[in-house]
């Protein structure tokens, strides 16, 4: 793999820190007019998703990470892995738990979501910003509360609990925002 | 989004600064202080090993040679001051290479001045007087602090002297561990790390701060104190924290002087850096005589920054290094 100097930081480069694969978030150049400079470097570790500061002599080189993106669908679990398919070229991953841990409660079944790779293997799955999910289980609601005020919690067919209106009952379909957690709409058949 | 052939300041910006220059002129001609031009494209450069330059070509034989751009115009106009010039002042670009980012920019402006027989107090002063009247701050908003005052009272660590155990223990309490690692026992880097993360952010209350009496080892073109020699007779100009710019008492001993330039040249050898030819019309200068003076450099594009509350540089120039 190529080796990054400083001078190419920039957010989204993918380097390896502590044999781990890593994102550049931010970059920051730091130097006194007559005096030693340095690169102060926000990093999101892509194994764990932790975002940790470093700090690099400025011209120093690191090794870059092979990372990459793909869009795979989702196919199944198997109980200790989770399937995925590109859809053109019809190879197959499998992630285990580490990978989905975050985001298993919003996969559904042929869902395209954005598999990132890191040396060929599943590193972190991350899903579409919106699902539609079947509501499996919430207080019955009361009939004609148009107005959301307040809500209810409910439990998707997925396990993922969203805070809903009143009105939504058992078995609808709704729209959820991945990125939040929140309820957008109710789906029409 | 703005495309990339249009400014990235807004035009308030542009009206500041031809404001600031024009009040920095005024400024130096109630003083009878002489603006003058040096070449930016330079037959020499400096050997400090942490400023990496640009050189280019020039083809006409036989006079083919390389040459540089400025990284600051200080050894053009001491040689000024040496043939006599009295006290003088510059506004011109300089250039430093492999700097960018929200505080640097390769292709910058520099305010530099020399004044005959001031003293490094003297030029704290007028720079204060200068800074006052750009700002309309008041002089209450000036805050002069010795580097080992404010170093000691902010890490209890002495600056002057090096203890590495101490300055790890020090790094490893407070959240700068990779400090240990990259620093070693490099005293110098020590320094540049614990102020750079530590004590220049504490300075971020002050509007104008003056930090004087660098360690001698940071004494740059400085001259050392004569009463202390672990100190140089250098300040810097931090405004809302962010350094603006660095005074000198100058340094006027050519042996001195030599001497410096060859220890650079050294730690450029070590560091597997190009070695820099020695600039030996400025040597020649000094050797000649260069009157005793204090001076300084800003950088306008920051001053510009802080003083318009502006974030980046990106702000207050019109086509910085990613549209030039």
């Amino acid at each position: 793999m190529a080796k990054y100097s400083t001078n190419e930081f920039k957010a989204g480069l993918k380097i390896m820190l502590d044999a781990d694969p890593c994102a550049i978030i931010e970059n920051e150049f730091i130097k006194p007019g007559k005096g030693q400079a340095f690169n102060r470097v926000k990093i999101r570790n892509l194994k764990n998703g932790r975002v940790i500061e470093r700090t690099f002599k400025s011209g120093e080189s690191v090794e870059g990470a092979d990372v990459m993106d793909i869009e795979v669908q989702y196919l199944y679990n198997d109980g200790e892995f989770w399937h995925f398919m590109e859809p053109e070229t019809f190879e197959q991953y499998q992630a285990d738990s580490n990978a989905v841990s975050e985001v298993v409660k919003w996969l559904k079944e042929q869902d395209i979501c954005t598999m990132t790779l890191w040396n060929s293997s599943p590193l972190s799955v991350t899903p579409p910003n919106f699902v539609e999910l079947a509501v499996a289980e919430t207080d019955p609601g009361l009939k004609g509360d148009t107005s959301g005020g307040g809500g209810k919690p409910a439990t998707m067919e997925s396990g993922a609990v969203v805070r809903v209106p009143l009105f939504i009952q058992i078995g609808e379909m709704i729209r959820i925002d991945t990125r939040t957690g929140d309820y957008v709409s109710r789906v029409k058949e | 989004m703005l495309e990339n052939w249009q400014p990235a300041c807004d035009f308030q910006h542009l009206r500041y600064r031809a404001k600031m220059l024009k009040i920095i002129r005024l400024f130096f001609e109630q003083r009878a202080v002489l603006e003058v031009e040096t070449p930016l494209l330079c037959s020499a450069t400096g050997t400090d090993p942490q400023l990496d330059f640009f050189s280019s070509f020039f083809h006409c034989a036989p006079k083919n040679k390389e040459m540089f751009l400025q990284t600051s115009p200080e050894f053009a106009m001491k040689r000024l001051l040496a043939a006599g010039s009295g006290s003088i002042f510059q506004i011109c670009k300089a250039f430093r290479n492999a700097e960018v980012g929200r505080f640097h920019n390769p292709e910058f402006s520099i305010l530099e001045w020399y004044r005959i027989d001031f003293t490094l107090e003297q030029l704290m002063d007028e720079v204060a007087e200068l800074i006052i009247e750009l700002s309309g701050a008041s002089e209450q908003a000036v805050y002069k602090v010795s580097y080992k005052e404010v170093f000691e009272q902010i890490t209890g660590l002495n600056p002057l002297l090096f203890c590495q155990e101490s300055y790890a223990e020090y790094a490893l309490k407070n959240d700068i561990k990779d400090a240990i690692l990259l620093c070693g026992d490099n005293h110098s880097m020590w320094l540049d790390f614990i102020f750079s993360y530590k004590v220049q952010p504490a300075l971020e209350g002050k509007f104008l701060c003056m930090v004087h009496g660098y360690p001698a080892i940071q004494s740059s073109l400085a001259r050392i104190n004569e009463d202390n020699p672990a100190v140089a007779d250098r300040f810097e100009v931090f405004i809302k924290g962010i350094e603006i710019g660095n005074g000198f008492f100058e340094l006027s001993d050519v042996n001195e002087q030599e001497k410096r330039f060859d220890q650079e040249n050294e730690s450029r050898r070590k560091q597997e850096l190009s070695l820099v030819e020695k600039d030996h019309l400025f040597l020649d200068a000094l050797r000649f005589g260069l009157p005793d003076c204090s001076g300084i450099a800003l950088g306008l594009d920051r001053l510009l920054m802080v003083l318009s509350n502006a974030q980046s540089l990106n702000d207050v120039i019109a086509f910085p290094f990613e549209r030039a």
